[in-house]
């Protein structure tokens, strides 16, 4: 990527980085300063803020796995942040306050409900597979809305954030910093998986599923792992959720959350594994933004969607990623 | 749970399948088409409820209030298409469902600043407050009357698609796109006309709904994703697919409700059934919808193409 | 021995009747051609025989053992191989990536999470000897989307050549070739066709003639004649059925 006529010291590694190396460092590194910055200057309210950045950074991520690089339209993903919340939240009624049981309970409720539903959506595609998994979302959201004993339409106060042990997430840095840490492992994680085998046929299938079964891949196990994978990150964000807010709401599930996941992925670059996170920072900052300009925020948002897909589909890393490839191509 | 109450909640179930069918209807026309699902469908719904309650306000009359509000709601669907959806068409999925869940955005928010956030009201027309009465059993004329209207527009649409020439071209545009436009048909007018049916359909609805639902933003999503059930279980692109899927729906939904909770104490003990039979039956379409899919993915009368 | 056999096929479409009560055989080392005019149903006899398009009534048999209900991936680990009239590759990856995904569907289960698919060095080797054989080795890290119609072409007989098949279902591989193209494929099918049974569907009869052991005509959905190619140059319905269409005669 660089000339090479520039003597350098770097090692080789990071000579060869260029614009969307930066930007990921950039962001990553803003975004795990954010405690320090916040003392600083004594504001711990961007702690909260940015803890939930984080949070639906992790989601937005685990969506686009299936989403970005797998071409699976899933139009109900807030359903496990829901699992991940009321996992919390019912244990924590039930007088059980360790994260180990909280995490363990919401990533094995949320394995079941994957596999189920994937197995039920994963057959079809296209639009169908859109609206199927948001009628799902749906059934869920109503499910909680029922649960009268565990606050129904109210919502679910939670008493005392989760315990490990060793640390507790009562205290917003510890949350922030475990919920990012979190983050830096799923994106770790998910960079290698995208280029290995597994990460290979999903891409495969989202080029051109035809192909891939008539070269024999059963592509159905393949693509339901995806999504068992992506819906169980989803649950971890959850459970960090419901440690941020102590409350468990059915709101979490609500179809409008599910589409502002899709969006943040969007508005970041899909296909990319920072566009997520920068999406999900973009999205989080603009909506705080605009709604200490005028409570009818929404109004500004909605027509904005509309205008991203219409002109700007390849999102905030894409067109960095685009101009880092033209460029070096130029110096070429 | 005597007979009398029975035949009320089927006939409850039958007016909200009709409802349903009015805005699956609407939904598959166009998904044939044009082969786009648009999920402001729902806003359309709303935008009917609110332009015939707003209406209703100035004129006090529930006919003036449709005359308006059917009309409208065609005009507006009609713009949202020109200025927004139609740069969609050639889109893949994902950019549709984004633009349209912008628009719904955007359409809650309007009737929030317009109207307010609480719900507003309008009345059924005068001559419809009274019951019917139907094999021994009074049943609300209202209700019944939506019914009759919803079963009409039922009669009409499939006069229109299988006897007239319009419906021809919709049909074969539904089927071979490709083959209509060579034809030289004005495919950009078939889609106007085809997604302004579909919003007076929506307009309808929410007309009729007016009087017996809260009008208030956020309505027609519940609705719209209820809808996608009916169409998801119906068959995709198949009106006869929506107008069976949507009875199926609306008569399961109305009834689950109804009766699950108490069935289920007579079989089970008081305080689980007390728990487990709203929760169950609030989700029960939705089992019904996964069962349907797990058994045959593409829907029970879904559409053979060529 | 006989590696496919198809009996009684039939296949409707509503009152079109697209595949009418066809046999045929492809036994290992030889190349079965099956011509016909245009709309005699061939890509729809290929489509059923790889397992997209499910046949009405009949049997198709591979190696022995009843393939007609199994879908589309088991028959292709079972050794059935098809390449595609319109080209069907991975415009997303390299030419080298594609030929990988190929020889991975054969090579064990792809539930690896870690290890980057390009270090596969028992994947990669077979891939660029795949390459290698149908002549696009000086393309081989070059994106599809910079390839030519006719590398296209190569690849896409690269991918199928590379799943290691028993037999090759070949949709007409020399559509959009030039003609020495065309001959680089004759020539390299000609010395692969020991190794595999190879049904051939061609409109090239040039190629057809230089390849084929037997020779089954379709016309309608309906085979008409099969034979060797002697029998088939001969043979008055074919050429009634090819009247103005192709000569024949060499």
């Amino acid at each position: 990527m660089n000339s090479g006529a520039t003597p350098s010291v770097l090692p080789t590694w990071a000579r060869n980085w260029g614009a969307r190396e930066i930007f990921g460092v950039l962001l990553l590194g803003g975004l795990a300063l954010v405690p320090v910055i916040s003392a600083a200057i004594g504001q711990p309210f961007y702690v909260t803020l940015f803890t939930r950045i984080v949070i639906y950074a992790l989601a937005a991520l685990g969506l686009n796995l299936i989403l970005g690089y797998g071409a699976m339209v899933s139009f109900g993903h807030a359903l496990y942040l829901g699992i991940g919340v009321y996992a919390v939240g019912i244990l924590s009624f039930h007088g059980v306050n360790n994260g180990f049981a909280h995490l363990g309970a919401a990533l094995g409720a949320g394995a079941v409900v994957a596999v189920v539903i994937g197995i039920v959506c994963l057959r079809t595609s296209g639009m169908a597979f859109i609206m199927i998994t948001l009628a799902f979302a749906q059934m869920f959201f109503f499910l909680a809305v029922s649960l009268k004993q565990y606050g129904g339409d109210d919502g679910l106060p939670i008493a005392a954030r989760s315990d490990f042990g060793v640390f507790s997430l009562a205290s917003n840095t510890t949350l922030y910093y475990f919920a990012f840490i979190l983050l830096l492992v799923c994106l770790l994680f998910f960079r290698r998986l995208v280029d290995a085998r597994f990460g290979m046929v999903l891409r495969g299938c989202r080029s051109n599923e035809r192909r891939m079964a008539a070269l024999g891949f059963p592509t159905l196990r393949y693509r339901l792992t995806a999504y068992v994978i992506s819906a169980l990150v989803c649950v971890v964000a959850g459970v960090l959720l419901a440690n941020l807010t102590k409350f468990a709401s059915p709101s979490t599930m609500a179809w409008q959350t599910s589409g502002e996941l899709i969006v943040m992925i969007v508005l970041g670059g899909m296909g990319t594994l920072i566009g997520p996170v920068a999406g999900a920072t973009a999205l989080l900052l603009l909506e705080e933004f605009l709604a200490g300009l005028t409570q009818h925020w929404m109004i500004i948002l909605g027509p904005l969607i509309v205008l991203i897909v219409l002109v700007a589909k390849k999102g905030l890393y894409g067109y960095v990623s685009e101009w880092a490839v033209r460029r070096a191509k130029a110096i070429r | 749970m005597t007979l009398g109450l029975v035949l009320t909640q089927a006939l409850n179930g039958l007016q909200l399948g009709i409802l349903l069918f009015l805005l699956a209807a609407g939904l598959t026309l166009v998904f044939g088409i044009m082969n786009f699902v648009n999920l402001a469908h729902g806003s359309l719904y709303m935008m009917g409820a609110y332009f015939a309650a707003a209406a209703f306000g100035y004129t006090g009359s529930f006919l003036l209030a449709g005359a308006f509000a059917i009309p409208a709601t065609m005009l507006l669907g009609i713009i949202v298409e020109r200025v927004a959806l139609t740069h969609l068409y050639q889109r893949d999925h994902l950019d549709q469902v984004l633009a349209t869940f912008g628009l719904i955005l955007f359409f809650n928010e309007l009737v929030r600043i317009i109207w307010g956030p609480a719900s507003v009201y309008m009345n059924a027309p005068e001559v419809l407050t009274g019951t019917v009465e139907l094999f021994g059993l009074r049943y609300p004329a209202y209700r019944f009357a939506i019914i009759g209207v919803g079963l009409s527009v039922a009669l009409g649409l499939y006069l229109l698609i299988h006897r007239t020439r319009v419906g021809m071209l919709i049909r074969a545009g539904a089927t071979h796109p490709e083959i209509v436009s060579a034809l030289g048909v004005n495919v950009r007018g078939l889609n106007t006309l085809v997604f302004g049916l579909g919003a007076g359909l929506a307009g309808l609805a929410g007309l009729m709904a007016g009087p017996i639902v809260s009008v208030q933003s956020g309505m027609g999503e519940p609705i719209l994703i209820l809808t996608l059930v009916v169409i998801v279980t119906g068959g995709i692109g198949s009106i006869r697919g929506a107008f069976y899927g949507a009875l199926i729906v609306g008569v399961v939904d109305t009834i689950g409700r109804a009766f699950l909770p108490t069935l289920l104490r007579e079989v089970m003990e008081r305080s689980l059934a007390q728990a487990a039979g709203p929760a169950i039956a609030s989700i029960l379409i939705y089992l019904v919808m996964a069962v349907v899919l797990a058994l045959r993915p593409q829907g029970l009368f879904p559409v053979k193409h060529g | 021995m006989t590696l496919l056999a198809v009996t009684g096929l039939v296949k409707r479409f509503g009152g079109l009747i697209a595949t009418d009560g066809v046999d045929l055989t492809v036994e290992r080392g030889e190349v079965h051609a099956v011509i016909g005019p245009n709309g005699a149903g061939k890509t729809t006899l290929i489509n059923q025989l790889s397992g997209e398009l499910p046949p009405d009534a009949g049997s198709i048999m591979l190696e022995g053992a009843d393939i007609t209900a199994l879908p589309v991936h088991r028959r292709a680990m079972m050794g059935l191989s098809r390449s595609y009239q319109i080209t069907s590759v991975f415009p997303d990856f390299s030419v080298l990536v594609n030929v990988m995904l190929a020889v991975q569907a054969h090579r064990g289960h792809s539930f690896s999470f870690w290890r980057p698919l390009l270090a596969e060095t028992m994947l990669t080797d077979r891939a660029r000897q795949a390459i290698d054989q149908v002549g696009l080795t000086a393309r081989a890290d070059v994106p599809v989307a910079a390839l030519a119609h006719g590398e296209r072409r190569q690849l896409e007989m690269a991918m199928t050549l590379a799943t290691d098949p028993k037999v090759l279902l070949l949709d007409e591989p020399m559509a959009g070739m030039s003609l020495a193209e065309s001959e680089r494929l004759v020539v390299l099918l000609r010395s692969l066709k020991s190794q595999y049974g190879i049904l051939l569907v061609e409109h090239d009869m040039d190629a057809v003639f230089k390849l084929a052991d037997r020779i089954t005509v379709l016309v309608y959905g309906r085979v008409i004649a099969c034979g060797s190619p002697e029998a088939i140059r001969n043979n008055p319905d074919v050429r009634t059925a090819y009247l103005g269409d192709q000569d024949l005669v060499a």
